[in-house]
C-alpha cells in the first residue's frame, strides 16, 4: 500500500509501537533488582519481546511516513508530546505488585488487540500482529499467574496488589476509546473497533480477579490522553533517561 | 586424609584412592562420588564466588540498560545482562549439587562473608564502559573459564561449557561497541579511550594475585579445579588483548608495555597490587553500593517470595484435601 504523509496508519502504527516501547523501557529497569533471580530472567524476556515489537511497529511507521525517521529516531528524538502510547504503560514501576497489575491490564488488552490486527487488510500489520501475539500470550499467562499468586498469597501481597489495582484502574479505559484514527482504520479494514474488546477484557479480568480474591474498583473515572500525545508527568522522566545520550551527541552513530 | 565421617580408616583410604584415581585418569568427579571434604569446600567456595560474580556483575552494566543509545544496543545489552543472570543460576545449581542451598550462599554474599570478582567494584561512568566491560572483562572471564570446562568436577565443567559460549558473544559485542566508538566522532573516540584507561588495570588484575602470592593455586591445580596458574592466564589475556587495542586505535595505559620478541610475549609494567588488595578488602569505589543494591533487591522482594510460597502452600493443601 502507498501511504501519504497524512496516512492515519502512521499514527495508528506509532501507537502500537509506543505502547510496546514505553512498557519495555519500564520493565528493563527491573533487571538485577527483581524479587528472585528467575524473575530477572523472566522480566528481561518480556522486556526484550516488547522492544522487539516496538522495533517492528516503529520501523513500519517510519516506512509508511516516508520522511526518513527510523526506529531510533522515533525512540530517541521525539519529545513526550510526540509519543502515542496509552497512559497505562507509562505509569511507574512501583513495587512488584504495581508492575504485575500494569502488565496484566496491558497484556490482556494487547493480546485481544493483536488477535484483531492479525486479520488486518494491511499485510504487514497482520504479519506483525500474528507474530507478536504468540509472545503476548506468554506475557499474559505470566502476568495473570503472578496476579493470582499475589492476590491470593499473603495478607501483605493481597493488600499491595489491591492497592495497585485501585491506582491503575483509571488507566484501563483509554485503550478501549475509539477516536478518529481508530474510526478511519476501522473503515479501511486495517484496524478494529477498540470498544468491542471491552467485554472480553472485562470478562477475563473478572474471572482472574475472582481467582485472585481481588475487588474491581467501582470508581468510574477513566484518564485519557496518551493516544493523542497528552501524557502523565512520568513519561518525560522516562524519556529524559532513555534519550539523554543520543540527544547529547546528535551527530554520532552508535 | 579422612572425610571426618567415615570411622573405618581402610574404607576411607579406599575411597580416597578411588577419588585420586579418577583425578589421575581425568575422569569427572560427580555429585554421587565420594570426595574429600576439603575438595568439596573449595569447590563450593569457588563456584559460589563465581555465581555471585555473575549476579553482582549484572549491576555495573545494568546501569546502562535504560540509557543505551540505540534500540539495537539496548536489546543486546539487556540480553547480555539476562545471560549473566542465567549464568548465576546455573552456577548456583552446580554448587547446590555439593549440598549447599542457594539461599545459604546468597546469605553469605549479603553478609559480606563471600567474595565476588573485584572487577565489579569499579563504576560504569559512561556508555563506553559497557563496551570495555564486554571486551575486557568478558574477554578475561573467557580465558579464566575455558580451562574450567575441563575441570574435575562434572557439574561445574558442564555449566562452564554453556557459559563460555555466551561469554564469547559478550566479548564480541563489547568489542563491537568499542569499534563503533573508536571509529566515531572525536568525542566518542575519547569515550572509548577513557573507558580503556579505567578498565585495563582492573581487568589485568582479574586473574588474581601473582603466582608467588597465591594461596589456593597449588592445591587447586592438583585437584584439577584449576588447570593454569594466575600468571599464565594473565599473560594469555595480555597477548590476546594488546593487538585488539591496536586494531581499535586505542592506547593501553601502560608506558612499559612492550613486545618481547625472544619470549614471544608482551611485557607489562608493574601491577598495583596495593590497589588490588584494597578493593578486595572492601575499599573499592563501589563495593558498598553493589552489595547494598543486592541486599535491597532481596529485602524488597521478600514479600513476593513469601506470597509465592503461601500461595503454593494453599494450593497444595487444597489439592491434598478430598
Ligand atoms: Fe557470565
Ligand atoms: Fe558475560
Amino acid at each position: 500500500m502507498i501511504a501519504t504523509a497524512r496516512d492515519p496508519r502512521v499514527e495508528y502504527v506509532m501507537r502500537l509501537g509506543d505502547n510496546a516501547l514505553v512498557l519495555a523501557q519500564r520493565l528493563c529497569a527491573w533487571i538485577a533488582h527483581a524479587p528472585v533471580m528467575e524473575e530477572d530472567v523472566a522480566l528481561a524476556n518480556v522486556s526484550l519481546d516488547l522492544f522487539g515489537q516496538a522495533r517492528l511497529w516503529l520501523g513500519y511507521a517510519g516506512e509508511l511516513e516516508g520522511a526518513g525517521r527510523d526506529e531510533d529516531h522515533f525512540a530517541f528524538h521525539r519529545a513526550a508530546s510526540g509519543f502515542r502510547n496509552v497512559l497505562l504503560v507509562e505509569r511507574p514501576n512501583g513495587d512488584f505488585a504495581a508492575t504485575t497489575v500494569r502488565g496484566y491490564f496491558f497484556d490482556l488488552w494487547s493480546y485481544l488487540a493483536l488477535g484483531e490486527l492479525a486479520r488486518s487488510r494491511d499485510e504487514r500489520i497482520a504479519a506483525i500482529a500474528g507474530k507478536t501475539r504468540k509472545e503476548t500470550a506468554y506475557h499474559l499467562r505470566r502476568s495473570e499467574d503472578w496476579l493470582i499468586r499475589l492476590g491470593d498469597g499473603t495478607p501483605e501481597s493481597h493488600a499491595r496488589t489491591q492497592h495497585a489495582v485501585n491506582d491503575l484502574w483509571r488507566y484501563t479505559g483509554e485503550p478501549f476509546l475509539r477516536d478518529e484514527i481508530d474510526a478511519a482504520m476501522l473503515d479501511a479494514g486495517v484496524g478494529f473497533d477498540p470498544a468491542t474488546l471491552l467485554d472480553p477484557w472485562n470478562e477475563r479480568v473478572r474471572s482472574a480477579f475472582s481467582a485472585a480474591t481481588l475487588a474491581i474498583p467501582s470508581d468510574p473515572w477513566m484518564q485519557r490522553g496518551g493516544k493523542s500525545g497528552l501524557h502523565t508527568e512520568q513519561l518525560s522522566y522516562l524519556l529524559a533517561e532513555m534519550q539523554a545520550l543520543p540527544r547529547s551527541m546528535p551527530e554520532a552513530a552508535w | 586424609m579422612s572425610d571426618g565421617i567415615e570411622g573405618d580408616a581402610s574404607v576411607s583410604d579406599e575411597r580416597e584412592r578411588a577419588f585420586n584415581e579418577r583425578l589421575d585418569r581425568s575422569l569427572k568427579i560427580e555429585p554421587t562420588n565420594w570426595m574429600p571434604d576439603a575438595y568439596r569446600k573449595t569447590l563450593v567456595r569457588q563456584i559460589s564466588q563465581h555465581a555471585h560474580s555473575e549476579i553482582v556483575g549484572m549491576l555495573p552494566e545494568g546501569n546502562w540498560i535504560t540509557r543505551a543509545p540505540s534500540l539495537q544496543r539496548k536489546l543486546i545489552l539487556l540480553a547480555k545482562v539476562q545471560d549473566e543472570a542465567g549464568h548465576g543460576l546455573y552456577l548456583y545449581s552446580a554448587a547446590e549439587t555439593l549440598g549447599t542451598p542457594r539461599d545459604e550462599m546468597v546469605a553469605a554474599l549479603h553478609a559480606g562473608k563471600a567474595k565476588y570478582s573485584s572487577i565489579f567494584n569499579y563504576p560504569t561512568l559512561q556508555w563506553a564502559d559497557v563496551g570495555a566491560i564486554g571486551w575486557l572483562v568478558d574477554g578475561a572471564a573467557i580465558i579464566n573459564q575455558i580451562p574450567i570446562t575441563r575441570c574435575s568436577y562434572g557439574p561445574y565443567a558442564r555449566a562452564m561449557v554453556r557459559i563460555c559460549k555466551e561469554e564469547s558473544f559478550h566479548q564480541r559485542q563489547g568489542f563491537d561497541i568499542m569499534w563503533t566508538l573508536a571509529h566515531g566522532t572525536p568525542e566518542q573516540h575519547a569515550m572509548a579511550q577513557d573507558a580503556l584507561d579505567r578498565w585495563w588495570w582492573p581487568a589485568v588484575m582479574m586473574f588474581g594475585p601473582p603466582d608467588t602470592d597465591s594461596t589456593h593455586n597449588e592445591q587447586s591445580l592438583r585437584w584439577k579445579i584449576k588447570l593454569f596458574t594466575n600468571d599464565e592466564l594473565r599473560q594469555k589475556f595480555i597477548d590476546q588483548t594488546v593487538p585488539q587495542a591496536e586494531q581499535l586505535g586505542l592506547v593501553i595505559p601502560d608506558p612499559h608495555l612492550r613486545w618481547n620478541a625472544e619470549k614471544e610475549h608482551y611485557e607489562i609494567g608493574s601491577i598495583d597490587w596495593d590497589e588490588f588488595y584494597r578493593v578486595i578488602r572492601g575499599d573499592g569505589p563501589c563495593n558498598k553500593d553493589r552489595l547494598q543494591t543486592r541486599i535491597e533487591a532481596w529485602e524488597e522482594g521478600a514479600w513476593v517470595r513469601e506470597a509465592a510460597a503461601e500461595y503454593a502452600r494453599k494450593r497444595g493443601a487444597q489439592s491434598a484435601s478430598p
